[in-house]
């Protein structure tokens, strides 16, 4: 650990890092623009300087970045020297020269770094008495706001979307004072992580749209620590409310999970929590009439208690989308032989089967963290970009571990980003992607290959033999399958941390097999692998640890004569099953329960409703793909009968006295009972503090305490101070009152810290710059390996696939916008959401007779789609791709056979 | 589309370049060459050919300043604005000109045929003030020499 | 008296062809060095001989190929690129070598690429340059022709190839890492140092960068030896000769080959001939638009790098613009900043946004619209502008004839404000 003296005082560092880091690691203040956490230094802004001294004799110093500057052993240099500190002040004047005066009306106040950093340097008085340059403001589509004359040009905007995030339509233009940051004409910003400029921008340029319309400012908003409930990573989020409804979500850090980033679905897919189809008050149907009549939360309850008396007449469906404690709740309250995960059956089976993998096999299950560490991977069969977005944007990072080795051997360090890029070039480590179809990270793939799902799973198997003898044979393999497999082996095979990429949105079973076969092999050759296995919702992987039943399983079970009521949690069966198999399903149980936020067509046929919580009023735990259990909590409470799910659960839990649930009055209580009674979760987990935590006997404020209204939080109602309400689930208070200090990892409702009030505060809550939040990352990981098992491989390779005469293999292709159920009903994906289409390749749609325009129709399962065509290049023969979760194939099951036609119009 | 032309320098430029990026200012300057400006449609041309996004292109584009991203008229007047130049009256010559074409700096002629702009520099300033028309250097100029240069652009 | 640089150039400045060239002693460096010199001998030749870069940083040349990766085990392949951009204002120099001796640039490129190992090299040049390219393009094809490029040249083994790259314009672009970054087809920002490009240069490669005129002086020195190289010069510590140019208002401007450290007083008064009828001077930048101004108690410094930097200037590319009496100096550093802020790349925040600042104070004040504070608000961007502060050279080049006016016109500045006028015009 070098030494270094900072102002004379010696501070013990971590070996290689730049002075900047290392000074803001060791919790000091030093301005700076250019230099991000993520984005590595550029020396391009000239804040951050401060004086070098060669050794102790030298007075005189030298002006140095200190972004730009080894800390290495033996560095001095003064922060303080006036030479430096008039330098960083004459800085931000520059900056200020054509920086407009309209922080008042600017989305950033108030959370604005370069307000922070003016603050810091000093500046205060502007000598500029001249004009201003000006420039034109772009349309970048429904997520990001522009507005050039406030930019300063950092740089720091396309160094993160064309650099790190890959993406090529944001650009710097012209030169000089008149340098330029946008597109190169108006239009949608491209990249799916676009929303990210939001908090990399560090003044008023890129600013959330979807904020703008209901716009709040940082210190007025009421926030809680939440988690993204829009994939199955899991990412980590700040939901920010105010009035009720939810104004936005922030990334929240968490190195382990998705860092500092966030995709735009899961940064802009919260409006639904705000939409009019929200379910506000119990409601019950009229016999007669079938209209819905509101009637009394107890009287709700009552009524279910009613139904749910004798328990063997009824069975429960939960959610993958719903919490732990809610889905629980619900199995307590039918028994776990009635209780259903509420996912189809297949679904069912991977997601149990991953975790079977993940937790009885030698392969470690990799965090996001590790995914970016890994230094060679393969991908079989998911489309990331689409299926787990933030494990694409780690992917894109992962490549360049092995160049950015030999940049490092070279003598530059890995901050020193132009010039690692520079040595590089376009040298990336190994990735290996076997896909139906062109993703977005082909562009940074090794080798690509496109095939049907279960040439996918061959492919993989065969990378497995190449790796270990006893992995079963992939038999009649096209020689340059062959090739690409053993090329893909040995890549695996010399990295350092290979990984391995699978997942269930293809929904087939050999896929994951095959990927645990080569994650295994690679640790019978001595090699720690990672796998990481995608899974489609949030709770997905929680669902398999409650080992409830298939829906179909369900159905069946409903469809025999002692099943009277069904109660259906958080999930809009229609989208998983077909009509037909739904409206059986409705003829045979007499009562529908339906407990949910939206209305749906689940919600529209039941005869119960009861309003639940979203995770934004609502507080719960999640278990994400990796198996890390994580805690949301409710950034609001209104006065709505809204609860959570587990709580109306409760109310009829209660009532039945079957079990005693007195003590369900918080949240961690029903937890602590579900790890209590349920088998899969071994031993005493901590998620998160739990609701006595205090620090000096205070709670944690879920409003940073310049909140405007001080303590009338509704001041949209009337000035007085309401009681704030009561939250018996966690350590949060709803007001500004509480420990103002830095809250615990996990309790985070805001980044703030003196001096930082822009999102670059979150430096303050490392351990060190890019390191875990002090205290640890929030969560815990449920599944971990077994090391030392000795891998049973899986055996069952499948068959070729064979194109069929006249039907052709349906395979569901996802969409970041649009594929997702909650976000696709949010203002600004909606319209990002792709029309329904059918894909196919130019040779098929040839032998079709089909054109461009082309219309087709589609007949699958006894329906029957019209529909535009879309073609994919590499999309196999025999195979059509259609688009899963929009609103057109609500509950078909993918992948399927189908005819297709050219339409009759 | 890029014709056959274009195509070929543009590879001839390629043949001792690493890397198809690397072409990207001599492509500019290529189908500059051809079309006279680089027009929207050429960035997508180019974008397509190298395996670029045209926003990446004009980022390159709009940084030098021999790339043209507007129109120009038949002929480009460039009038060195650089010190020696300064110093030896190139604001007369300035002025001569725009008084004859009717055209400021930054002008086109309403017949399309001259576009005058500033340069830096020309490199020849023991022969200032100076200016080059397309190709053309002038050199040691006055304002009574421009009648005669002027007249063989008509 | 020795002009290894211009001795081939002819009355009508036509370049010589390939041959007569060859006949007047011409490619003897290149048969000479390939035949006797390992590489780095070569290098260290040249470092002892003292050749400073003749583009403006004045950095001793054989050093700065000693910093290249040699041996088998160094990164492949390496570049050598003859900076040719030449648009610093007031400079004219690279282009009377390219138009009128291209053979003797080449053998300069070939001598050097060969000491650094290099087997690819660039011609960086300045589009507006179409003579030098005519002729370069010439001269090129007939050192291909005669094995003086391309594989084992002279039966040395050593391969080079050679192509010219037109630049798009934009001064930063002679910057020399900037070049690189224009050479690899992007935007032209200069890097950060470290990594040097001697170590990391184009495409990430070994790669040295070098001015025109310092590759001509190469030959010179193989064929001639350490001790003529020394001896042909008027300087203590600077060998060989200069190409030294003045242009403003004298009698003759133009461009002579001198021995270096030649004293101001006799290039401007006896090779310029004096000032124009009628004018006097008032004061000069020795090198190029980015070098301090000097005045008349300079005028019998030696024009040497060590000399002129004692004086609070810079040799810089020792083409000198002369300041007359009835040009106000106000107007000409007005000229110079615009210059220099519209030139800025961007990239790093002080000259950016400073230079800009700067042009608008010197606006007002040279009409009418000064006040007397923005003399200290010039003086403080000049401190702040200065070398080590910004990303590159541009800026702190910028702010030498500003800081310099300043001080040697002071009185002019100030009587700009006080009448509200420019006393000029
Ligand atoms: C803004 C700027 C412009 C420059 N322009 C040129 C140029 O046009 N020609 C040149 O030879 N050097 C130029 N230089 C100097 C180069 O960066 C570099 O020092 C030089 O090419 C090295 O060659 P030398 O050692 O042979 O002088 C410039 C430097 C700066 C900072
Ligand atoms: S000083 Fe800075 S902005 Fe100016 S040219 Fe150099 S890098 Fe670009
Ligand atoms: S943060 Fe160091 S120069 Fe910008």
């Amino acid at each position: 650990m070098p030494t270094i003296y900072i102002d004379d005082n010696p501070y013990e560092v971590k070996e290689g890092k730049n002075l900047l880091d290392a000074v803001l690691s060791l919790g000091e203040d030093l301005p700076y623009f250019c230099w991000h956490p993520d984005l590595g230094s550029v020396g391009a802004c000239r804040q951050c300087a401060v004086i070098q001294f060669q050794d102790e004799e030298d007075e005189q110093g030298r002006l140095v970045m200190a972004c730009m500057t080894p800390a290495s052993e033996g560095t001095r240099i003064s922060i303080q020297h006036p030479d430096a500190s008039q330098f960083r002040e004459n800085v931000i004047e520059w900056l200020m020269v054509n920086h407009p005066h309209d922080c008042p009306v600017c989305d950033e106040g108030g959370e604005c770094h370069l307000q922070d950093m003016t603050v810091m340097s000093g500046h205060n008085y502007r000598d500029f008495r001249f004009k201003k340059r000006t420039h034109r403001n772009q349309d970048l589509g429904p997520f990001i706001n522009h507005e050039m004359n406030r930019c300063i040009a950092c740089y720091r905007c396309v160094r993160y979307y064309r650099d790190y995030a890959g993406g090529g339509d944001l650009q710097a233009f012209a030169a000089h004072d008149h340098v330029y940051f946008g597109r190169h004409e108006d239009g949608v910003l491209e990249s799916e992580f676009s929303g990210n400029l939001v908090e990399v921008c560090p003044t008023g340029v890129f600013t959330d749209k979807t904020l703008k319309r209901h716009y709040t400012r940082k210190w007025d908003l009421q926030s809680a620590p939440s988690i993204c409930n829009h994939c199955g990573l899991g990412c980590n989020t700040i939901a920010g409310e105010r009035y009720g409804t939810l104004r936005r979500i922030l990334n929240r850090y968490n190195s382990s999970v998705n860092g500092s980033f966030l995709c735009d679905r899961g940064r802009f897919g919260y409006e639904f929590v705000n939409d009019d189809a929200r379910i506000l008050t119990p409601v019950m149907k009229n016999v007669e009439t079938r209209q819905f009549e509101e009637v009394s939360e107890d009287d709700a309850v009552a009524k279910i208690a009613e139904l749910t008396r004798d328990k063997n007449s009824v069975i429960g469906i939960g959610s993958p989308r719903a919490s732990l404690e809610s889905n629980f709740a619900l199995r307590t309250l039918v028994g776990s032989n009635r209780y259903s995960s509420g996912m189809s059956n297949a679904e069912t089976e991977l997601v149990n089967l991953s975790r079977q993998i993940l937790n009885d096999g030698p392969a470690h299950s990799a965090s996001l963290k590790d995914v970016e560490k890994s230094d060679a991977v393969l991908v079989l069969g998911e489309d990331l970009t689409n299926t787990a977005p933030m494990m694409a944007l780690a992917v894109r990072q992962a490549v360049r571990n092995q160049p950015v080795e030999k940049a490092k051997q070279a003598g530059i360090p890995e901050w020193n980003d132009n010039a690692v890029r520079e040595l590089i070039q376009d040298e990336k480590g190994p990735l290996y992607l076997a896909t139906p179809t062109n993703t977005k990270l082909d562009d940074v793939a090794t080798k690509t290959y496109n095939a049907a799902p279960q040439d996918l799973a061959r492919f993989g198997f065969a990378v497995a033999q190449f790796l270990a003898e006893e992995s079963p044979k992939v038999i009649g393999l096209d020689e340059d399958v062959k090739s690409m497999a053993k090329s893909a082996a040995d890549a695996l095979k010399n990295a350092k941390r290979p990984l391995v990429i699978s997942g269930t949105s293809l929904l087939n079973k050999s896929l994951i097999q095959s990927a645990a076969n080569v994650a295994w092999s690679l640790c019978a050759n001595g090699k720690k692998a990672e796998i990481a296995l995608t899974v489609p919702e949030a709770n997905s992987m929680g669902m398999s640890f409650l080992e409830g039943q298939g829906i179909e399983s369900a159905f069946e079970r409903a469809a025999s004569d002692d099943i009277k009521t069904a109660i259906i949690l958080e999930n809009d069966l229609t989208r998983r099953v077909d009509s037909k198999a739904w409206n059986q399903f409705l003829k045979n149980v007499e009562n529908i329960v339906v407990i949910d936020h939206l209305e749906n067509e689940t919600t529209a046929a039941a005869d119960i409703l009861l309003p639940a919580g979203t995770f934004a009023d609502s507080d719960g735990t999640l278990i994400n793909n990796e198996g890390r259990a994580q805690r949301f909590f409710q950034a609001f409470e209104d006065d709505s009968a809204v609860q959570e799910s587990w709580r109306w659960l409760q109310g009829v839990l209660d009532l039945g006295k079957d079990t005693d649930v007195s003590d369900w009055y918080s949240l961690d209580n029903v937890f602590s009972a579900m790890t209590k009674s349920v088998d899969t979760f071994k031993g005493d987990i901590v998620v998160a503090p739990d609701a006595k935590f205090r620090i000096n006997d205070q709670k944690i404020p879920r409003s940073p305490y310049r909140y405007s209204g001080r303590t009338a939080m509704k001041a949209n109602v009337d000035i007085h101070v309401h009681k704030p309400p009561q939250d018996p689930d966690s350590p949060l208070s709803f007001s500004m009152e509480g420990y103002s200090g830095k809250q615990p990892s996990g309790l985070t409702s805001f980044f703030w810290s003196p001096g930082w009030n822009s999102v670059q505060s979150t430096n303050k809550y490392k351990n060190e710059v890019g390191g875990e939040l002090r205290g640890g990352d929030p969560g815990i990981r449920l599944i971990e390996p077994k090391r030392n098992a000795s891998p049973k491989y899986f055996t069952e390779v499948p068959e070729p696939f064979s194109p069929r005469e006249g039907e052709w293999l349906s395979i569901p292709l996802h969409h970041i916008f649009g594929s997702e159920e909650l976000s696709a009903k949010s203002f600004g994906l909606s319209k990002r959401a792709p029309e329904p289409y059918v894909a196919l390749n130019p040779s098929s749609a040839e032998k079709l007779g089909l054109q461009m325009e082309s219309r087709v129709s589609v007949k699958l399962d006894g329906t029957e789609h019209t529909l535009p065509i879309t073609l994919h290049e590499n999309l196999p023969d025999g195979v059509i791709g259609l688009p899963v979760g929009l609103p057109d194939f609500n509950g078909i099951p993918l992948p399927n056979w189908s005819k297709i036609s050219g339409a009759t119009e | 589309m890029l014709s056959p032309e274009e195509k070929h320098e543009i590879d001839e430029e390629l043949k001792h370049l690493p890397y198809k990026e690397s072409a990207a200012i001599d492509a500019l300057k290529i189908v500059q060459n051809h079309r006279g400006w680089v027009t929207d449609e050429a960035l997508d041309d180019v974008g397509e050919y190298l395996d670029m996004s045209p926003d990446a292109l004009d980022s390159i584009a709009t940084f030098y300043n021999l790339i043209f991203r507007k129109p120009v008229g038949e002929h480009v007047i460039r009038i060195c604005d650089s010190v020696s130049c300064y110093l030896t009256g190139y604001e007369n010559l300035r002025d001569a000109i725009t008084k004859k074409l009717g055209i400021k700096l930054g002008g086109t002629t309403e017949d399309n045929k001259f576009t005058f702009l500033p340069i830096q520099c020309l490199g020849t300033c023991d022969h200032a003030p100076a200016m080059m028309i397309d190709d053309e250097l002038y050199r040691d100029l006055t304002p009574e020499k421009l009648d005669e240069i002027f007249a063989q652009y008509k | 008296m020795d002009r290894p640089l211009t001795h081939h150039i002819q009355p009508d400045k036509q370049p010589l062809s390939l041959k007569k060239y060859e006949k007047q002693g011409g490619y003897q460096a290149v048969q000479k060095a390939l035949r006797d010199f390992d590489p780095v001998d070569l290098q260290n030749h040249v470092k002892e001989a003292g050749l400073k870069g003749r583009g403006g940083a004045g950095f001793n040349t054989g050093l700065k190929w000693s910093f290249v990766p040699m041996g088998d085990d160094a990164p492949r392949p390496k570049y050598l690129v003859a900076n040719a951009d030449e648009m610093e204002p007031g400079t004219f120099k690279d282009r009377l070598l390219m138009e009128s001796n291209p053979h003797l640039f080449l053998e300069g490129i070939i001598l050097s690429a060969y000491a650094i190992g290099a087997e690819k090299s660039y011609i960086f040049l300045r589009w507006a340059y179409h003579l030098s390219k005519k002729n370069l393009e010439k001269a090129i094809a007939g050192a291909y022709e005669n094995n003086y490029l391309g594989e084992n040249i002279q039966g040395s083994g050593f391969n080079l190839d050679l192509h010219i790259h037109i630049s798009a314009g934009r001064y930063i672009c002679g910057e020399e890492t900037a070049l690189l970054n224009a050479l690899e087809g992007k935007r032209a920002n200069p890097r950060a140092k470290p990594p040097f490009p001697q170590t990391s240069g184009l495409w990430g490669k070994p790669t040295i960068v070098q001015n025109v005129e310092t590759l001509a002086n190469v030959p010179g020195i193989v064929n001639n030896g350490i001790n003529w190289y020394k001896d042909i010069s008027n300087s203590e510590e600077d060998g060989g000769t200069k190409l030294y140019g003045v242009s403003g208002k004298v009698k003759n401007p133009g461009l002579w080959e001198l021995p270096m450290g030649t004293t101001s007083r006799e290039i401007i008064e006896e090779h310029a001939g004096g000032m124009q009828d009628g004018l006097k001077l008032n004061g000069w930048l020795p090198g190029g638009a980015s070098t301090d101004f000097m005045v008349e108690e300079h005028l019998d410094v030696p024009m040497d790098y060590g000399s002129v930097m004692e004086i609070g200037s810079r040799l810089g590319t020792g083409t000198m613009i002369v300041l007359d009496d009835q040009t106000c100096p106000v107007g000409m550093i007005e000229n110079l900043e615009h210059f220099f802020a519209q030139e800025s790349c961007g990239w790093c925040t002080p000259c950016r946004d400073g230079l800009p600042w700067t042009e608008k104070i010197l606006h007002a004040i040279e009409h009418g619209e000064g006040k007397m504070e923005d003399l200290d608000q010039l003086a403080r961007h000049s401190k702040w502008l200065g070398p080590g502060k910004t990303y590159c050279a541009l800026a702190p080049g910028a702010v030498e004839p500003l800081q310099s006016g300043l001080k040697y016109f002071r009185e002019d500045f100030e009587r700009h404000i006080n009448e509200q006028r420019c006393p000029w015009s």
